[in-house]
């Protein structure tokens, strides 16, 4: 009955062969480790922030008057509205979580080495994505740090030279950030940009299994197959990751649940004190700060020495920070993939970034003229900003005189 | 490798220990005991709340029934003795004075109240509250320790009596008897903050008693999901 009714759907639509391509023959290496489980949980959660954002968008109000006492109904009036927010809430830092972990795993295990650098440039653009849809959300509650922290950004727009100006008033719609602006982040938030993520979503997991995953020993398990042309080392992702993988599923929602039903503010990092006041063009925060997920970013932008005046600078290292990133493959002349087989000098690159990173996102929450044990915030930021670039233009260089160690032929299983 | 790693959660872990906001402006805050299954607190502090608060101050997110239902009192008590401002139990908790008046009579209009105990923090709100101080420099004769040159007059003055700045030692003390005794001032005002932690997310009691539950399942689901993968996994060396 059902293969008499599997053949006919498959006569028209080839359900059994993606079925058996991405899941049930789909070779994946037996040797994933903890760093796998974070692509699959990214998947998790953005089918959890497209469900509670559809049932969000029924309730909420994309209107300047509105859009705060619309929230705060949610939270009270709406059956289960304060699950469903919370769980968006959260959802968006556990989203950067795990795609931070996700894409740290593939600078460990050189993931986005060749032939995998489109995997790893669409990833990027979904990260890119994740940012601009991240942003765009937090404007939504239209609370004071939703005003603030877009008007801080939108104006970066306006250091460009020339047509700054004209461009972050193109943004905003108004020359405030305003009712317009409000609309129209609401529908980048709900239908553009997520569309954007979805198709490269779509694109980031044909290429990778086009190419095949790589794994913490960074060997090609394509290259050793059996008589049938089936890896050795690989296993079908159904059913060996799928059960593995809803294990890391568990263990992801205990920690995401203890953390939405007993700290969903987590301390002001997850939902900021300041944004409980509605939005108030005359009246500025003393701190405006962006979200934790922003704020590596947000310290080099600070870091960087305004020239003539302009700001531009400091925009132009942020953007650059990023660009970096997406040329990573070309940047590494490494031979050898994963960090257990490189030599040192990747070793102390990899965990300098690693910290300055972390540090810069640390201080991006804290005023400027501060100081951290003992050194002006500024300064500190302006050493890591120099160690986050270092990373990549000197990379040509530390990797290609390297003393990289013997890459066995077979994975591990260690 | 695994020292890489560790030193990557470890640097994760100094960034939640941090804290964004010093709310207070360098003011040290009291602490204050909220606790939310603490009925005949909460009920206490409604009484304040709708009799000194809820004439300036609305909480226009906030139902009448909704806070009855919480705090363990019937739509008639509630209508008896918490409804002033309106006589519908499904109202939310508006006031009849006009913004524009009220930006005209004390400079600023007063905030709604709904949500202030997570703008604000709890301990900014029962310091606050304790922190009045008389001087003649200010409209309405005082100030305050955390909130400095507030528009808003010293609305409790009957029971905490009015206290005095000194200059020097920036030590409040009583300039004027007041009805209440401190301790039993401090109990007013914890009362009342409690019940403006109650009203700022009054999901927050389902949300704590459901969590138990929800933690419970997924500990079962991982009971069950981890020895399926250990079977499926036995032939893989």
């Amino acid at each position: 009955m059902f293969a008499s009714l599997m053949g006919w759907v498959d006569a028209r639509f080839p359900a059994t062969k993606m079925w058996e391509e991405h899941l049930s023959k789909y070779y994946a290496p037996k040797n994933f480790n903890f760093w796998y489980f974070f692509g699959s949980l990214a998947m998790l959660v953005l089918v959890l922030q497209i469900v509670t954002g559809i049932f969000l968008t029924m309730n909420y109000k994309p209107d300047a008057a509105l859009a705060f006492a619309s929230v705060e109904y949610i939270m009270r009036d709406v059956e289960w509205g304060w699950l469903i927010r919370y769980l968006h809430s959260t959802g968006a830092s556990a989203f950067f979580v795990v795609i931070y972990l996700h894409m740290f795993r593939g600078l460990l295990y050189g993931s986005y080495k060749q032939p995998r650098e489109l995997v790893w440039i669409f990833g990027m653009m979904l990260y890119m994505a994740l940012m601009a849809e991240a942003f765009m959300g937090y404007l939504l509650p239209w609370g004071q740090m939703s005003f603030w922290g877009a008007q801080v950004i939108i104006n970066l727009f306006g250091s460009i030279p020339f047509i700054g100006e004209e461009i972050s008033l193109w943004i905003r719609g108004d020359f405030v950030v305003a009712d317009a602006t409000l609309n129209r982040f609401f529908a980048f938030h709900v239908i553009a940009v997520p569309l954007v993520i979805l198709g490269l979503v779509v694109a980031h997991i044909i290429a990778l299994h086009e190419v095949g995953s790589n794994n913490p020993d960074g060997v090609e398990i394509k290259k050793t197959k059996d008589k049938n042309g089936i890896p050795l080392d690989g296993i079908p992702f159904h059913p060996y990751y799928s059960v593995k993988d809803i294990v890391g599923v568990s263990v992801f929602l205990f920690i995401f649940a203890l953390v939405l039903f007993y700290a969903p503010e987590m301390d002001g990092w997850f939902l900021e004190k300041d944004n409980f006041i509605p939005a108030d063009a005359m009246k500025t925060p003393e701190h405006i700060v962006p979200l934790w997920y922003f704020t590596p970013f947000y310290a080099i932008l600070r870091a960087v020495p305004s020239v003539a005046g302009s700001a531009f600078a400091g925009v132009a290292a942020m953007g650059a920070a990023q660009v970096f990133l997406f040329l990573l493959p070309w940047l590494d002349r490494s031979p050898v993939k994963s960090i257990r087989y490189r030599g040192p000098y990747f070793r102390w690159a990899l965990s300098l970034f690693v910290i300055s990173f972390v540090f810069l996102g640390y201080l991006g929450t804290q005023p400027s003229a501060d100081t951290t044990f003992l050194i002006n915030n500024t300064t500190l930021a302006r050493l890591f900003t120099i160690i986050y670039f270092a990373f990549f233009v000197l990379m040509p260089w530390y990797t290609s005189i390297d003393k990289d160690k013997p890459v066995p032929t077979r994975v591990t299983m260690k | 490798m695994r020292t890489l790693i560790y030193a990557f959660l470890m640097s994760l872990m100094s960034l939640t220990s941090g804290q964004i906001l010093a709310a207070s402006g360098g003011v040290h805050l009291d602490s204050v005991n909220i606790d939310l299954a603490d009925k005949a607190s909460l009920q206490r502090g409604a009484k304040t709340f709708v009799n000194y608060c809820l004439s300036c101050h609305s909480a226009s997110f906030m139902r009448y029934n909704r806070m009855g239902e919480d705090l363990g009192l019937s739509d008639a008590q509630v209508k008896e003795n918490l409804m002033f401002a309106s006589d519908k139990i499904g109202d939310t908790m508006t006031i009849a004075m006009n913004a524009d008046d009220a930006e005209k009579w004390f400079g600023v209009t007063p905030p709604d109240l709904s949500v202030i105990s997570r703008a604000r923090g709890t301990e900014w709100l029962y310091t606050y509250l304790r922190n009045f101080y008389l001087d003649d420099e200010k409209i309405m004769g005082t100030n305050n320790t955390v909130f400095k040159d507030v528009g808003m007059p010293h609305v409790l003055w009957q029971q905490q009596g009015y206290l005095a700045l000194d200059a020097e030692t920036h030590h409040l003390s009583p300039a004027t008897q007041g009805e209440l005794s401190t301790h039993d001032y401090d109990v007013m005002t914890r009362d009342l903050v409690n019940f403006l932690a109650y009203i700022g997310e009054p999901s927050k009691i389902q949300r704590l008693a459901l969590g138990k539950w929800v933690l419970l399942y997924l500990f079962l689901f991982f009971l069950v999901a981890y020895p399926m993968k250990k079977a499926f996994w036995k032939d893989i060396h």
